[in-house]
């Protein structure tokens, strides 16, 4: 018979998880993905269940001076109807009403969506675009780490055993910026992303770009940013930056693949020239 | 500042029609729409379905399926590690009857014995009390498998396969031919060559497939499930049980949808459940598919590939239509020789052209056998056929719609088959309507202008005309001889006794709706008797639009008998009340005269119809319709939208125009799902491998905005008065429509479906690659 | 594992494994066929119920999580639903299958959107999928559940 644990607070949950060994708990949040990966696996493990939605904790959105501190456990539809998160970071408010539909989004939680780890997660880019980290709880207390080093492998993420996800931090854009959001799915609601991308330049009053940072989901193993990109970009004018090299620069960046969904060609072009795109609204 | 932008399209730009227009008929306008009758349970989910189906001491059952696609089973092994006495095994041995599905052809086994032609046959039936033991044992048998050395899956290289699967790998081959194509080709002016492919299409109903077989203390064995064609299934179980017919019982339970694809395969889950029924000592066996194994499993959409030359003079007059049409028909025959012989004579569309040479083969593959989908091989054949027309357009630099207005049939027309078009021809009124409606020719002239402005989108408009015919094709009526009973009650209540199956289309509302209109009574003294085999006539299977169109006329010359003999015999007035009815039926009953009514078919007088040549009357109606797609494509990511979509169609008469109407917009979504989504992907063992609704692609709401339906009623048809099908075309049209419009928005052609992104892309950076 | 919930009103105790779903216990346990399981993977919507005021997939619901929660069903749905009307006058059930998770849906919406535009209907019911309706009697009948005006 398996159990079923439900902790309160996080410390608890970490408490629990430490006194087992590695994969004796099966961690469920809002179990979008757990419980479709529990049905189509022909073999149940009939593993014990550690249930965190009931810590209150992680269910806060808490808007600072410096930014926003979201829970693990904050549902998308929570997050895509917070007014601040609206107004502050409109792509984090645009990539969760397109994850999913309400159904899903009313249960799913962002926490659930970046432990996941699907390399086509609808928020992940958005979140590298705006530079987020991610707040950590383990034995020892929390650490802090940057979300773009949380994606390890396919499928793999930097969590240890006995830690969890607690919140996510994003902080304010910088003053002149501007950011831009785009998933490509087969159908208008309901699709798993082809290719999301999400870019947020900053930008100087002669309008040369101080800082660009890219987010792009299922065109590589993990959800991931275009450093070459990001680093030609830095210091150029507009006028000055060039199309093939932007294009070379994303060639190299990403590792799109062919499957069931699309091609890697689609991939690879859709994601040029989305980011194109991108750059043409800087001016 | 923070700027922010969400670029792509504005999905819900949408028009919002929701009118039907009315024309020709004045009086329609107040007809009576009754509600349906099967409205309120449906909403409030008392309905039953048959997991609904409360049962004790259920036996759950599965299947075990081959591996390989095609091949030798040389032997089954079951782990002695598990105590197999819990469960009940049934292997091909234990067959009472004969081993095949009871089709056209006894060619596909009820279960594999030895040699087997797919992946995915069944194999082994399991039957266990607990689900979860079932999913133990399958990991506990191995089946060793000879595969086959070289399957085929597609239908060229079938043909030139050197080992066949049936001899030459065609299953039928027919001809219809016009005049002489060859002769014609010399003196051609303009023409096109082209070759088209349309993908196989899942029906996805929402309720999978599933049934559940009791064999009772008195000896009859009862099926009850989801299904479209009781008969069909009582057929099968007769052939495969060995048990007579007065033996078996088949009962419809509420059908949660079918598009054809409950049509042949519910017999096979019905052998199968009755087989563990027989030896399950009088527990209910109960057999329902998870969504995955049914969209493995059951049959599909028919692919194909079309080669097509076309022919015109300058002027823009058809010369000849020269097809090639294949039809990928699977490892078993199944219902692909019918569904090839629509697709055959559907294929040279509603058009005026001397020269015409249609070939149509069925070719076998080692795919799961396909099997019907509304429209039944003609979405295909038109597809290929309307989309070249715009080609052929497009080289005679003529609009498209100007061309067709050129080679529509009209009345005394000959048409393709040879066969002299009476009155009951408007292929040129649906066309005018539906440019007349949709604002064609000023929208072409906004997207013309939207197109040259520097906008992330380009839009196109797109039109297709077609006309399908009604019922069974020629004789197929005169075979199926199909019979309908009244039975009145002392009461006053009036029941109707057909196979004919209500699945979601309206059917039991519109046939209560005939008999209550000739019987002069309100609805709810009318009641369709379950789809039960004890007691309903053979009506024939529910198909092709023939239910309201056939079946509604035999209801309705039924009712007229009733009236007769309630009259001659009864002492009903010619004038009379609900209440008098009803007493004229109580005197009836009382003096134990019968209230019992049969009409049965009765086929019309000049049905000439040649099977072999494919010439003469192939349709005693054909419906005709003319539908407008309009669409938006981006021109950074080519995902395309529809914005706008029209469908005309001439119906001759509404039985019941609202539930005409969600017919139609139902087909057209499907239909634009066909366009653009739905694409069947295989597993290199021919097995579906997109399995899961997460990767096969339906429309949802954000989708699909509303959809302008139009119905015209000329009142010519064969059925209730002057009712024709209209199930069919709702499917036919979209695909080519939406073609249409992105070729016309994008200046490429186009010669697949489903348009995705990712074609749009390649074909687009060759052909910058080219210039 | 013993879990409390209110039902469509009622208080219940349902003894279950913990990581069953919500969809069998209220078929299975309870009798509530109603919700219907068209996908099992929270794709297609066809088992959505409320659950304290949310539509949710009750396919992707383990009875674990299901502690207090209060649940609305079909069976549970008011008898004075204007939806139930308005689906029945618009024609908006064709085989049914989708239907009661298409009025669960529709009721979360009109309780966020009292007078939804056509936009706000489509986003919010695109996760109930319809193969038989093409939706636009569907839209119609939210509209005019919202509204008490016949548009068709
Ligand atoms: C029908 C359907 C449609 C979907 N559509 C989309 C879509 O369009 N885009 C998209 O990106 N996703 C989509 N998803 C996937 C899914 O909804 C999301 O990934 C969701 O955000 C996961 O959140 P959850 O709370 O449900 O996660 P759960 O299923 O509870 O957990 C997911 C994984 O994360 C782990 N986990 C959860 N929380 C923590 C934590 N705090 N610390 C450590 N590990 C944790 C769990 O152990 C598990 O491995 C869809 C799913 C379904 C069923
Ligand atoms: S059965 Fe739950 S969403 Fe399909
Ligand atoms: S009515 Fe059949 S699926 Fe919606």
């Amino acid at each position: 018979m398996v159990e079923w644990v439900r902790p309160q607070r996080v410390g608890e949950a970490i408490s629990l998880l430490s006194k087992m060994p590695l994969d004796h708990y099966q961690i469920i949040s809002g179990g979008t993905d757990v419980m479709v990966t529990q049905r189509l696996s022909m073999h149940q493990k009939n593993r014990d269940w550690l249930d965190l939605s009931a810590i209150p904790d992680l269910k806060e959105i808490e808007v600072h001076d410096k930014g926003i501190r979201i829970g693990a456990g904050v549902t998308l539809s929570a997050l895509r109807r917070h007014p601040q998160v609206q107004k502050f970071w409109p792509m984090l408010a645009a990539s969760a009403a397109v994850t999913g539909a309400a159904p899903i989004q009313n249960r799913a939680t962002l926490g659930g969506n970046l432990c996941n780890a699907s390399p086509a997660a609808d928020n992940a880019p958005v979140l590298l675009a705006y530079g987020a980290s991610l707040e950590i709880a383990g034995q020892q207390g929390s650490r802090i780490m940057d979300y773009a080093a949380f994606h390890v492998a396919y499928r793999k993420t930097a969590l240890a055993a006995a830690e969890l996800l607690v919140a996510v931090h994003i902080p304010y854009p910088p003053d002149k910026s501007v950011s831009l959001y785009r998933k490509v799915g087969t159908r208008a609601a309901q699709a798993i992303a082809k290719v999301g991308v999400a870019a947020c330049f900053q930008i100087d009053a002669a309008k040369t770009i101080v800082q660009a940072r890219f987010g792009i989901a299922s065109v590589a193993a993990i959800p991931c940013s275009l450093p070459t990109v990001s680093h030609y970009l830095q210091g150029k004018k507009i006028k000055q930056i060039d199309a093939a090299i932007v294009r070379k620069g994303i060639t190299h960046d990403i590792a799109p693949v062919d499957d069931i969904r699309s091609s890697a060609e689609y991939r690879l072009e859709t994601t040029s020239r989305l980011i194109w795109d991108a750059i043409q609204h800087v001016e | 500042m923070c700027e922010y932008f969400v670029s792509g399209f504005d999905v819900f730009k949408v028009r919002f029609i929701m009118e039907i227009y009315k024309r020709d008929v004045g009086a329609v306008v107040d007809k009576a729409q009754p509600k349906r009758v099967d409205g309120l349970s449906k909403i409030l989910g008392t309905a039953v379905y048959v997991d609904d189906i409360e049962l004790n001491d259920v036996i759950y059952a599965t299947t075990l399926r081959t591996a390989s696609a095609g091949g030798v089973v040389e032997e089954i092994f079951f782990d002695p590690a598990l105590d197999w006495s819990e469960f009940i095994i049934v292997t091909a041995k234990d067959i009472p009857g004969l081993n095949a599905v009871k089709l056209l052809e006894n060619d596909q086994p009820v279960l594999v014995d030895r040699v087997f032609r797919h992946a995915g046959e069944a194999l082994v039936l399991l039957g266990h009390s607990e689900p979860d033991m079932l999913k133990k044992a399958l990991s506990h048998i191995r089946v060793h498998e000879v595969p086959l050395a070289h399957p085929v899956f597609d239908i060229d290289e079938a043909l030139s396969a050197e080992n066949k699967i049936i001899p030459g790998n065609v299953y039928s081959d027919y001809l219809l031919e016009k005049g002489d194509v060859d002769k014609s080709f010399d003196e051609i002016e303009c023409f096109i060559d082209a070759r088209f492919i349309t993908p196989s299409q899942e029906q996805l109903y929402i309720e999978p497939q599933g049934m559940i077989a009791i064999l009772q203390n008195d000896g009859v064995l009862r099926i009850d499930g989801s299904m479209q064609c009781p008969y069909y299934v009582l057929d099968a179980l007769e052939q495969c049980t060995g048990l007579s017919k007065d033996l078996l019982r088949v009962v419809q339970t509420t059908t949660g949808g079918a598009f054809g694809g409950k049509e042949d395969y519910p017999s096979v889950i019905a052998c199968h459940a009755a087989l563990l029924a027989i030896k399950a000592g009088g527990k209910p066996v109960k057999l329902v598919y998870e969504r995955g194994e049914d969209m493995r499993v059951t049959p599909k959409r028919h692919p194909s590939r079309t080669m097509l030359r076309l022919g015109a003079n300058r002027a823009g007059e058809l010369q000849f239509i020269d097809m090639d049409f294949a039809i990928d028909g699977g490892a078993y025959r199944t219902l692909s020789p019918v569904v090839l012989s629509r697709g055959v004579i559907h294929a040279p569309g509603p058009y005026f052209c001397k020269n015409i040479r249609v070939r149509g083969r069925a070719i076998a593959t080692n795919h799961p056998p396909f099997g019907a989908f509304r429209g039944f091989g003609a979405p295909q054949s038109i597809f290929a056929l309307e989309v070249a027309m715009d080609q052929l357009a497009a080289k005679l630099a003529m609009d498209p719609a100007e061309f067709r207005r050129k080679n529509l049939l009209r009345s005394g027309d000959v048409s393709p088959t040879g066969d002299i078009l009476q009155n009951d021809c408007f292929a040129q009124d649906a066309l005018e309507e539906a440019l007349r409606v949709s604002q064609y020719y000023e929208r072409q002239a906004e997207f013309k202008h939207w197109n040259k402005q520097n906008n992330g989108t380009v839009r196109g408009i797109g039109l297709a005309t077609f006309a399908h015919g009604a019922g069974f094709t020629g004789n197929g009526e005169l075979y199926l001889a199909s019979r309908v009973l009244l039975q009145a009650h002392g009461n006053g209540q009036v029941e109707i006794l057909c196979s004919n199956t209500e699945m979601g289309q309206g059917a039991a509302t519109t046939l209560v709706q005939i008999a209550a209109d000739a019987l002069q009574l309100p609805m709810d003294k009318i009641h369709l008797a379950q789809t039960d085999t004890t007691r309903v006539p053979n009506s024939g299977p529910t198909v092709a639009s023939r239910t309201c169109m056939v079946v509604g006329e035999l209801v309705e010359r039924a009712a007229n008998l009733l009236l007769q003999k309630l009259m001659t015999e009864g002492g009903l007035s010619k004038l009379y009340s609900v209440d008098e009815f009803a007493d004229a039926c109580l005197r009836m009953q009382e003096s134990k005269k019968d209230l019992l009514v049969s009409a049965s078919y009765q086929p019309p007088a000049q049905m000439l119809w040649d099977e072999n040549k494919f010439t003469g009357r192939a349709y005693s109606s054909f419906a005709w319709a003319a539908y407008i797609a309009e669409v938006e494509i981006d021109k950074l990511t080519y995902e395309t939208r529809i914005l706008n979509f029209t469908a005309v169609q001439e119906i001759g008469h509404a039985v019941h125009p609202q539930i005409v109407q969600g017919q139609i917009e139902g087909g057209v979504v499907q239909g634009i799902g066909y366009a653009l989504y739905e694409n069947v992907l295989w597993n290199d063992v021919g097995v579906m491998a997109n399995d899961r609704l997460t990767n096969y692609i339906i429309p949802t709401t954000a989708d699909i905005g509303p959809i302008q339906v139009v119905l015209m009623e000329k009142g010519l048809g064969a059925g209730p008065k002057g009712a024709k099908g209209v199930g069919e075309l709702p499917m036919d049209g979209p695909a080519p429509a939406i073609v249409n419009a992105i070729q016309q928005a994008l200046k490429m052609n186009i010669d697949q479906i489903p348009v995705m992104p990712e074609l749009l892309m390649k074909l687009a950076c060759s052909e910058r690659v080219s210039q | 594992m013993k879990v409390s919930m209110q039902i469509n009103g009622q208080k219940m105790q349902v003894q279950a494994k913990p990581d069953s779903r919500l969809l069998d216990v209220l078929r299975d346990e309870l009798g509530l066929k109603g919700t219907k399981e068209g996908c099992g993977e929270g794709e297609c919507g066809a088992c959505a119920v409320l659950v304290n005021g949310q539509v949710l997939n009750s396919c992707l619901l383990p009875l674990g999580q299901m502690d207090n929660a209060d649940i609305v069903t079909i069976e549970g749905l008011p008898s004075d639903s204007p939806l139930v009307a308005s689906f029945h006058a618009c024609f908006a059930a064709q085989c049914g299958i989708c239907t009661p998770g298409m009025m669960m849906a529709a009721t979360a919406l009109l309780s966020e959107y009292p007078q939804p535009t056509l936009e706000e209907i489509r986003e919010g019911l695109s996760g109930n999928l319809c193969r038989c309706t093409g939706y636009g009697r569907i839209y119609e009948a939210v509209l005019q559940a919202a509204t008490g005006v016949t548009h068709g």
